[in-house]
């Protein structure tokens, strides 16, 4: 009952999104598929389901497809990218238009994208990038720009401080591409700002109970001079507001704290005051995905890289939103 | 010197070392005030992140590695009794009961680790290699790969709660160390961990139970890792089945090697474990405190991990003791 409610929410948000990028000629790629005749079959190999994200991810990507009337051959390859390769050996095998791909890495699939090319089946690849010797092995990557999100977050407090504050950074895994680019973005947006002052910037590893570690550690060591906790994702971002209110502080007034994905849990922090704003990292990719492909078979030439609109939320229009959040 | 002959005296000069390091380099380190009815300061964090994951799994894997096996499935297990734990306290269930099953499910796949062992015959590195991945699989079954937020103010109270000013985690493992150590060493089977670990066989034919004496090890090891599993579940008021524990079984393997019990099984020390586990968390916490880059952090981690080993090896110190004692070729 609730997952039907819930996909058919998909559906509609889908159908939103979907009129609003119509002028930009997917209706006519829409029409490619069915005026052909035949229904138009895209297999779509996911990472796996391990977190809301991904799962409102396939939601979305499933919700287009039967919104468009294309037949998805849809494969889980439970975080194991021989899984992803065998998957997409098999969408050529039964000879699908296109593929869509969210690879698990980066390496490891210059072989399995020449049997695609060789077959003349475009690949869209979503939310991850991947490193080829050929870069006409896939037709378009279409993600989010981490450096993006973490510009408009450093912008934000810019703003919300008046151009001073003594910042806890909480990094997300080292190394990761996400973690660089956030950190990157909120540093060039402060960087005009000499009284904006990271006093630490330490790693969470994005998760919870790090991010509370960390925090509940830096407390003790800054004090007072903290007055923003910027986290690189939600989770940390959590941990940090309940190290904070253990050390009796007040998050959300004392101290702003500020964090990237926008997920549920994130919103309802907003609406009780103890988390300032959330930048999302939006995961329904369907309908440019979708978009894509049927450019991708008209033979058009796509940009390597498709940018994924993401839109920043604090208290003036998160709870307004909340009703709407689909991970 | 007797006193350098000790295991328990080489992680105990680090630890020192570091404090005098932080005492130097970070004004307010050793700062411990009076807060809302508890003690609050970076030493009362190092020994409360400390005994909620390091410490405790190191109690377990101390016993472990003294049988001359090593229990890699230990972060799958936190994750299986924190998701159990929370799950039961969402269904309406009174917290005891809830870690109660948390803890109970955790032994038991520990002591299915056991029977792998010693009645299968596995490797120990192999069996709870299968563990670790099995276990990480059903917290991710039992939870729809979700993680699972709780509200219940009594299990969050197991990890931000304080007796006597004092963090609830510090005095729970604090006193299972006291009482593991107490009873191994007033009963034998202490005796009996360190008899199959250095010569099974002779163990064997001298009476030993091994079987059953290595089946009894993974339990508590299970059960262990279990307890830290719910603690760092009720700190954080969730369950976090894909995250939980991850990787930290290796911190426990190292807590165990500071402290002076060789991987190669026999003579164990649980205080030496229990030291072990805050020079680490001590390590980690004066990282952030310096604020070294995350990136380039496990250096100066590696540096004083590799200076402990060197410093436990008999050859090692044989080449400088040379002149002053005679050490047994």
């Amino acid at each position: 009952m609730k997952r039907q409610s819930f996909l058919r929410l998909a559906g509609l948000a889908a159908a939103v999104s979907f009129s609003a990028c119509k002028p930009s000629g997917s209706g006519g790629g829409g029409g490619g598929g069915a005026a052909g005749g035949g229904k138009l079959v895209v297999g779509f190999s996911q990472i796996g389901a391990d977190n809301p994200w991904r799962t409102a991810e396939t939601e979305s990507v499933k919700a287009e497809a039967a919104k468009r009337g294309i037949e998805l051959k849809f494969s889980d390859a439970q975080g194991q990218q021989e899984a992803q390769i065998s998957a997409i050996r098999s969408f050529i095998a039964q000879g699908v238009s296109a593929i869509i791909l969210a690879p698990k890495v980066e390496t490891g699939w210059d072989g399995i994208l020449k049997e695609a090319k060789a077959a003349k089946i475009p690949v869209v690849l979503v939310d991850r990038g991947v490193t080829v010797s050929d870069p006409t092995l896939f037709a378009t990557l279409i993600a989010s720009d981490f450096v993006a999100e973490g510009r408009m977050a450093g912008e934000w407090l810019v703003k919300k401080s008046g151009g001073k504050a003594g910042i806890i950074q909480l990094e997300g895994t080292t190394g990761a591409a996400p973690a660089n680019d956030r950190k990157k973005g909120f540093e060039a947006a402060i960087a005009g700002s000499p009284d904006m002052k990271v006093l630490a910037s330490q790693t969470g590893d994005f998760k919870r109970s790090d991010g509370k570690n960390v925090m509940e550690a830096l407390i003790k060591a800054h004090g007072a001079a903290i007055t923003a906790v910027y986290a690189h994702n939600d989770d940390m971002a959590i941990g940090a507001i309940q190290a904070l209110e253990a050390a009796g502080r007040q998050p959300g007034k004392d101290v702003t704290v500020v964090s990237i994905d926008g997920m549920g849990f994130a919103f309802e922090a907003i609406k009780e005051g103890k988390l300032n704003c959330t930048v999302e990292c939006n995961p329904l990719l369907g309908p440019m995905a979708f978009d894509a492909v049927a450019k991708a078979l008209k033979g058009e030439e796509l940009p390597k890289q498709l940018v994924q609109e993401d839109r920043l939320f604090d208290e003036t229009n998160a709870p307004a939103e909340l009703p709407n959040r689909k991970y | 010197m007797k006193v350098f002959r000790s295991t328990l005296v080489w992680p105990l000069v680090a630890l020192v070392v570091l404090l005098v390091f932080n005492a130097v380099a970070s004004p307010g380190f050793f700062h411990v005030e009076w807060k809302d009815g508890r003690l609050f300061g970076t030493v009362v964090d190092i020994f409360n992140q400390g005994a909620r994951v390091p410490m405790l799994l190191a109690l377990g894997m101390t016993l472990v590695i003294a049988t001359g096996g090593v229990d890699l499935s230990v972060g799958s297990i936190m994750a299986v009794s924190g998701a159990v734990a929370a799950m039961q306290v969402n269904a309406g269930a009174p917290m005891v009961q809830a870690v109660g099953a948390g803890l109970g499910l955790a032994t038991l796949l520990g002591l299915v680790n056991g029977v792998l062992i010693a009645r299968v015959g596995l490797q120990p590195i192999i069996a709870t290699l299968v563990m670790m991945v099995a276990g990480r699989g059903l917290a991710m079954l039992l939870t729809g790969s979700q993680m699972v937020p709780f509200a219940n103010r009594s299990l969050t109270w197991l990890a931000n709660g304080s007796v006597g000013g004092l963090p609830v985690p510090v005095v729970l493992v604090l006193g299972l160390a006291v009482v593991t150590g107490w009873v191994l060493r007033r009963t034998a089977a202490g005796l009996f961990i360190e008899a199959t670990g250095d010569n099974e066989k002779a163990s064997r034919l001298a009476g030993i139970q091994t079987g059953g004496v290595r089946l009894a090890v993974y339990g508590f090891s299970g059960f262990c890792a279990g307890l830290s599993g719910v603690l760092e579940a009720a700190n954080i008021s969730a369950a976090d089945p894909a995250r939980i524990g991850d990787t930290r079984e290796l911190d426990a393997i190292f807590a165990v090697v500071a402290g002076g019990t060789a991987l190669t099984g026999g003579r164990f020390s649980l205080a030496g474990s229990v030291v072990g586990a805050l020079l680490l968390q001590t390590l980690t916490l004066t990282l952030y405190n310096q604020n070294v880059a995350p990136a380039v952090a496990p250096v100066p981690k590696a540096v004083v991990i590799l200076a402990v080993c060197l410093l436990h090896s008999p050859r090692l110190r044989a080449r400088f003791g040379k002149r002053t004692q005679p050490v047994a070729a």
